[in-house]
């Protein structure tokens, strides 16, 4: 399974899984994105290049998943693959680079409500033998 | 969250009211990705955020009345555009004037019934059958994106070590970082005001194209939820400047506040609490004994209790559309998914709340309005 919805009353709550920490980032972003619209039907015609920073590994995912609900507001773009994807760590700072495909939204159905923030509530990331899992809560 | 009341009996209004809402919806962007009529500068945006309605109504959107019926009269004077990110602003540029997606709405209701008729008249609610026009929505992506920038400095600044959770991040309200916090909220804020201000003059365009004038849609009230505001109340006997923060929850102030516009002063401030696409929705006027119980405060909304995974799970939006239809509720939505996600079983019994809220004291009920027609972004 690459992510899967749980139940809560007001926003958004998630679960992404994956062999690398890469990997489980990457399902987060399809199950964000995916609230919004069927990214399978999304198609990439537009390149976007992402950079994240963090402290730790959820604040890292924290703005990375921001960078898809900016994307949307300032440039109209859905996600649809996302091409490369490395995290590194250096000096205890971790940072992310992606290159990511997707089109115009206003050309595509949208399925369900805005993404309008991702917050830190009961957020994890965490390496349980060999899967990534991380949680997050996404604000609609 | 703003209320327009009109001169239209809900017998003016059914005959066209498939055609009023086919227009509104079309006036009125809303939905996912779909942006705003407007073209701004970035010295555009910044007057915006500095001066709230007051931009709106220099552009021609709204009238003085709607600023003399609008909470701090539609302009925050703390604001300051230059403790608002780029990027915040970037994402506000094409949202002004849209009501988003979610739970957001704009609503043609009937008054169904007047609990308390000299307040009602004061407020401009004359009886049963009136028609008004309630509108939900906020300062949209430019918002949560000033929430962001500012917990990822408070983390910086402050850590976050010792708090329970990370969304509960924060700054001693006179320290640096508080008071430019407390600067870009209240630019969050003039958004909302000339947001809201814009989709108000598109409400009256739709009307004037549908009904052929506008005479008498005047705005009732205009309220803030999910902020912070400095206000004196009363601690163990001693007034003390507070900053209150309403989350879920609105400012509810009765007669004499000085906070209160002028209009209202000697009633107290119209609050509303809208129910679901199905139910009712309220108008309810702010009380003193709130003011002791709840620093002046009471509920924004009937509050959900099912998950939207859970509702989409349950209701098919096209089923949702039809049944409100037989009960004579149109609904025109971006997506059938955000339909069936704000279904009536969805959310609290909202004449439930409301008659907790009358009887606690927080907010004295006033009248009940039904929906005729949704337009849920």
């Amino acid at each position: 399974m690459k992510y899967e919805y749980l139940p809560h009353t007001a926003d958004v709550k998630f679960k992404a899984y994956g062999k690398t920490l890469e990997e489980a980032f990457s399902n987060a972003a399809f199950a964000l994105s995916n609230v919004m619209v069927e990214t399978s039907k999304v198609e990439a015609v537009v390149k976007k290049d992402i950079e994240a920073e963090g402290e730790d590994l959820p604040s890292l995912l924290q703005q990375f998943l921001e960078q898809f609900i900016i994307l949307l507001d300032t440039d109209n773009f859905f996600l649809s693959k996302i091409r490369k994807i490395k995290i590194s760590n250096r000096k205890g700072k971790y940072s992310l680079s992606a290159v990511v495909m997707g089109d115009e939204a206003r050309n595509y159905e949208t399925i369900g409500p805005q993404v309008k923030a991702c917050t830190y509530n009961s957020m994890f990331v965490k390496q349980e033998g060999p899967q990534w899992t991380v949680q997050v809560v996404i604000d609609i | 969250m703003r209320l327009i009341r009109t001169d239209w009996t809900i017998d003016d209004i059914n005959p066209k009211l498939k055609q009023l809402l086919d227009t509104l919806f079309a006036e009125v962007p809303s939905g996912v990705g779909r942006g705003g009529l407007t073209r701004l500068s970035d010295s555009e945006m910044k007057e915006i955020l500095a001066k709230g309605s007051k931009w709106s109504l220099e552009q021609g959107y709204g009238t003085k009345d709607d600023l003399a019926t609008t909470e701090d009269y539609g302009s925050m004077k703390e604001a300051d555009p230059e403790c608002v990110s780029t990027t915040a602003i970037a994402r506000g540029k094409p949202q002004l004037g849209t009501l988003g997606a979610g739970n957001h709405f704009l609503e043609i209701q009937a008054v169904d019934s007047v609990y308390d008729e000299k307040t009602a008249a004061a407020f401009g609610i004359t009886g049963k059958g009136q028609v008004t026009v309630m509108v939900h929505c906020g300062s949209r992506g430019l918002g949560h994106q000033v929430a962001s920038d500012y917990i990822r400095d408070m983390e910086k600044k402050y850590g976050f070590a010792d708090i329970p959770d990370r969304e509960l991040i924060n700054a001693p309200f006179q320290s640096e970082l508080g008071q430019k916090y407390f600067k870009a909220m209240c630019s969050g804020m003039n958004y909302a005001f000339a947001n809201r201000q814009m989709i108000v003059h598109w409400i009256r365009d739709s009307f004037k194209k549908v009904m052929g004038s506008d005479d008498g849609m005047r705005q009732v009230y205009d309220v803030c939820h999910n902020i912070g505001k400095i206000e004196k109340h009363k601690v163990d006997g001693e007034m003390k400047e507070l900053c209150v923060h309403r989350k879920g929850a609105t400012r509810s102030f009765g007669p004499e506040r000085e906070e209160v516009n002028e209009l209202y002063r000697s009633t107290g401030q119209p609050v509303f609490i809208p129910g679901t696409m199905g139910t009712a929705s309220y108008v309810l006027v702010g009380t003193n004994e709130s003011e002791e119980k709840s620093w002046g405060s009471t509920a924004h909304g009937a509050g959900r209790e099912m998950s939207r995974a859970e509702a989409i799970k349950r209701y098919r939006g096209e089923t949702v559309a039809r049944e409100l239809e037989q009960r004579g509720i149109l609904v025109k939505a971006a997506s059938w998914k955000g339909i069936a996600e704000e279904n009536i079983p969805a959310y609290k019994d909202v004449d439930e709340v409301c008659r907790v809220s009358n009887e606690a004291k927080l907010g004295k009920l006033v009248a009940r309005l039904v929906p005729l027609g949704v337009v849920k972004g």
